[in-house]
């Protein structure tokens, strides 16, 4: 099932892309449109920060990744590359592991 | 799927243990930017026949950041083209060296690995916020989706932030 999800999700992906460059301008022009479009990746990718260092399956928690969370934001505030900030949180947890 | 965003969103609802479609609607959702991007490059762009549909594959923030910083036509098509192919040569390479090393791992967790996405995430979100609103709107996001996270199945808070994010666009102003 899940390949059969990724491959929906996957020709979603597709499909949106292929509707913006080939639909008439005015399909999304709409003011509400153009408002909602770009809120909806930083309410998402927010929420997934939120919930992949904050919980386990269910279950809110507080651990070592809200530490790596914490080094991976000074690193985007230094403006370091993405694969620096994506390092720095890693290896913060993983040190973190080591030593408690 | 080529849209990084939403890889990393798929991945992340499944191996949090949130169901496959879960995931899917996420990752749909997440690359819905990608049509305003198709909107602004259909100008800049030559889609005559058989180039539409392959054109489309490459539309996503990388390539359209390129393609529209150029002054002339033709300086935006090869931008547009030499950002797609390396990025999508790069990318998919990276991403076979990752799966390929990480069957070697014995335990992802001891190398930090469960922290990586979020840090991935958060440096996907970080350049989209330099302003009140979607600063605003990031910060209500996380919260609902904590606060809802304990009484819905997995990735479906994810879904409610979503669908919050459309109340929130389409209220008379």
């Amino acid at each position: 099932m899940i390949w059969t999800a990724l491959l929906v999700a996957s020709a979603a992906c597709y499909a949106i892309k292929l509707a913006g460059l080939s639909l008439p301008q005015r399909f999304l022009a709409g003011p509400r449109v153009q408002r909602i479009i770009p809120l909806l990746p930083v309410a998402l990718l927010a929420a997934l920060v939120a919930t992949q260092t904050f919980a386990t399956g269910r279950h809110l928690v507080l651990d070592v990744r809200a530490a790596a969370l914490v080094v991976a934001g000074v690193a985007v505030l230094l403006r370091a590359p993405f694969l620096v900030v994506v390092i720095a949180g890693a290896a913060t947890a993983a040190l973190l592991r080591l030593v408690l | 799927m080529f849209t990084g965003a939403s890889q990393f969103a798929f991945i992340g609802v499944v191996g949090a243990g949130g169901s496959a479609w879960a995931g899917a609607a996420t990752a749909a959702l997440l690359g819905t930017r990608n049509a305003l991007y198709g909107l602004r490059l259909s100008s800049l762009l030559d889609l005559r026949s058989w180039r539409l549909p392959v054109s489309a594959h490459f539309v996503i923030d990388e390539t359209t950041a390129m393609t529209i910083a150029r002054d002339k036509p033709a300086d935006s098509r090869i931008a547009y083209w030499a950002t797609a192919i390396a990025l999508f040569s790069l990318w998919n390479l990276g991403t076979l060296i990752g799966a390929l090393a990480t069957q070697a791992l014995p335990d992802p967790k001891a190398l930090g690995l469960d922290a990586a996405p979020p840090a991935a995430f958060l440096a996907l979100l970080a350049p989209r916020l330099r302003a009140r609103e979607p600063l605003a709107v990031a910060v209500a996001a996380a919260l609902i989706a904590l606060v809802a996270l304990p009484f819905v199945p997995t990735g479906v808070p994810l879904l409610i932030v979503a669908a919050a994010v459309l109340l929130y666009g389409i209220r008379p102003r």
